[in-house]
């Protein structure tokens, strides 16, 4: 018997105006995979993971979310999925504590789950503040706070520390790392910073363009680079970044 | 069962909605203050004229200015019933001062002063003058400019006074009644426009805005990337509207009422259908305006391309009996004016239900189209 695999997009391609935002990808996450979507701006990455979320549709190809499509199963799938959106805004003169309230409404859950969050994204002490007063991280913490709040089976970020310093970021990463010790959850994470990925992720797909250029391990990625004919520095430690540039002539934060 | 409600979808909306709101300290001033300050500039500017002195010359009867006279003299009985101080003014003019005292709008004083029509038309040309009386056998003759609004201030305020024909009901008429009668002053003309305008402002840019501003922060998309009913946000967002919409209606009355003596002349239990149905005409239009854009400058320009035009001409400040007659129709077709008009029949001329059950009927429709429109091309994402 073949375990059905959380995620699985076929063929999938979404086309404006005059971009063809994702052209053609194929994608499988098996439970409790943590999964790097790695690309420059404008690869595709916002698009794809929004696919996968249900807030987009695609011109073509199919997706299925624990082996439902979005059509017909919306109401069921909502609740076993968490999301941060690229960019949100939350209500600027709601606190923290108010605005975890609110969105644990939307999921039928009260006080005691809120708490728990709260605590999961050491906010506790931030409780009381406007959501308007929180700092860069405090704010993705709390994105990431809601996209928790109904233990989802499946959680994607977009990027989710893209802007944050170095600090602030390790945070975030923290964060997740103990939910991946801690659950089965899934991850879908998109990120342009190499580093973010090889911290956080076991599978990273590697896209630009609305193509995939290469996907696997970080073992197997890295290994491959040893093949290339760009050869990176003796002194330096090899990275993603390498691939990147070995792959397309371009680094990846450009 | 506090807490089931308290973790409702429904509530924490609700909630949301109202602390945002309040947190706003712009609301508390549009919504509240700057009405209050609007009906008590214009209302003190335009109603209450404290001590307006208004001169009328009495022509070539010096008898009847005195008390001593056996003539059957209307004014004379007028003077003497009212107490009409006699005395001089500076010039050695026999005159009669009279005080009709109002302590809501500031007293008016009459002076009358006993002068030949040739003196009275000299004065008058010079704007010292409102009007000229002559009494012929026991009849009281108005002699004013009819486009001079001072002039049929103090005509309709004088006639009142005397009797309509001219002739003093001399027993009957002992006490004198305030002439700026409650319902005929600019004050009570403004208040119901300014509440109507006040719950189209709202619904505008506590609707309206707020859902583009919204959706243009993907706070909309977020949301419904959760298994929130569609419902429930809006729902939530035009009922703490129309609540604070209440609250502010409520409060701009009780002043006007302290201040001025404003009253509900009509009945009232229609004038609370006339305003709900007011409110969910703007509620509906306000979803119909947001229900895609996603850029607050257009949301902004949107809002104003509808709201500036009924300001203007659907008579909030003044009648728009003034626009040409070809345009008067199509006024009276603005939601607006139909809340406007709708409420001052109730507040000032005391209508009921089966006057205002058209209006009533016609903005519920109104509303009702607008959302359901709306709903058809709102944008979520
Ligand atoms: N709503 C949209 N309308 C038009 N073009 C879009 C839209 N969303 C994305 N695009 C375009 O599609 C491409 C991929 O965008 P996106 O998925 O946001 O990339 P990424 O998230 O990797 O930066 C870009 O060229 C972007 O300009
Ligand atoms: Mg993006």
């Amino acid at each position: 018997m073949s375990i059905i695999p959380v995620i699985e997009v076929r063929n999938v391609h979404k086309s404006f105006k005059t971009v063809q935002a994702v052209r053609g990808i194929d994608l499988t996450i098996s439970s409790g995979q943590f999964v790097a979507i790695l690309g420059p701006n404008g690869a595709g990455k916002t698009t794809l993971v929004e696919m996968i979320e249900g807030i987009q549709q695609p011109d073509l190809g199919d997706i299925f979310i624990m082996g439902k499509t979005w059509k017909g199963n919306e109401k069921h799938l909502r609740n076993l999925i968490g999301l941060s959106l690229q960019e949100t805004h939350f209500i600027d003169k709601l606190n923290v504590w108010e605005t975890l309230r609110l969105f644990a409404s939307f999921f039928s859950l009260g006080k005691a789950r809120c708490e728990e969050v709260i605590n999961l994204i050491a906010l506790g002490e931030k409780r009381k503040s406007w959501v308007v007063n929180l700092s860069g991280g405090q704010r993705q913490r709390l994105a990431l706070g809601i996209a928790l709040l109904n233990n989802p089976k499946i959680l994607l970020l977009d990027e989710p520390t893209t802007g944050l310093d170095p600090n602030a970021r390790r945070e975030v990463w923290a964060i997740l790392l103990k939910l991946k010790e801690q659950s089965d959850t899934s991850l879908i994470l998109t990120t342009h910073y190499m580093e973010e990925a090889e911290q956080l992720c076991d599978y990273i797909v590697i896209i630009d363009h609305g193509k995939i250029l290469k996907q696997g391990t970080i073992s197997g990625l890295l290994g491959e680079i040893r093949d290339l004919p760009v050869k990176p520095v003796e002194t330096r430690t090899i990275t993603l970044d390498d691939l990147f540039i070995s792959l397309t002539g371009r680094h990846l934060n450009d | 069962m506090t807490e089931r409600i308290s973790n409702s979808q429904l509530f924490q909306l609700v909630m949301a909605n109202v602390k945002e709101l309040i947190r706003e300290p712009g609301v508390l001033f549009w919504g509240i203050v700057f009405p209050i300050l609007m009906s008590l500039g214009l209302g003190v500017a335009f109603t209450k004229k404290k001590d307006v002195v208004t001169s009328i010359a009495v022509i070539g009867q010096n008898h009847v200015m005195y008390q001593a006279s056996d003539t059957a003299s209307a004014l004379l009985s007028f003077f003497l019933v009212n107490k009409a101080k006699f005395g001089h003014d500076k010039n050695g003019i026999i005159t009669r001062k009279l005080r009709v005292p109002d302590d809501k709008l500031g007293a008016t004083t009459f002076i009358f002063q006993s002068l030949s029509w040739k003196e009275a038309m000299v004065m008058l040309k010079r704007g010292n003058l409102n009007m000229v009386l002559d009494e012929k056998n026991g009849v009281v003759q108005y002699h004013f400019d009819p486009m001079n609004p001072d002039a049929q201030l103090t005509y309709l305020k004088l006639s009142k006074m005397l009797s309509s024909d001219g002739n003093v009901i001399r027993e009957s008429n002992t006490e004198i009644h305030p002439l700026m009668v409650t319902g005929s002053r600019y004050i009570d003309f403004l208040v119901p426009g300014l509440i109507a305008m006040g719950v189209m402002m709202s619904c505008m840019w506590g609707v309206s805005y707020a859902i583009i501003e919204r959706r243009s922060k993907k706070l909309l998309r977020r949301m419904v990337a959760t298994p929130m009913k569609r419902s429930n946000f809006l729902v939530a967002l035009i009922a703490v509207r129309i609540i604070m919409n209440f609250i502010e209606a409520g409060l701009l009355f009780l002043f006007a009422w302290l201040a001025f003596n404003i009253t509900i002349q009509g009945n009232v239990a229609a004038l609370f259908a006339l305003f709900i149905a007011g409110n969910f005409a703007f509620a509906g239009i306000s979803i119909f305006i947001s229900s895609h854009t996603a850029k607050t400058e257009i949301g902004n320009g949107l809002i104003n391309a509808l709201s500036m035009p009924m300001m203007v001409l659907s008579g909030v400040f003044f009648s728009y009996h003034n626009f040409p007659e070809w345009s008067i129709s199509t006024i009276q077709k603005f939601p607006l004016t139909m809340m406007a008009d709708g409420m001052r029949s109730i507040m000032i001329e005391g209508a009921g239900f089966s006057e205002v059950m058209l209006p009533i009927l016609i903005l519920s429709a109104t509303g009702f189209i607008f959302f359901i429109s709306g709903m058809k091309i709102f944008r979520w994402h």
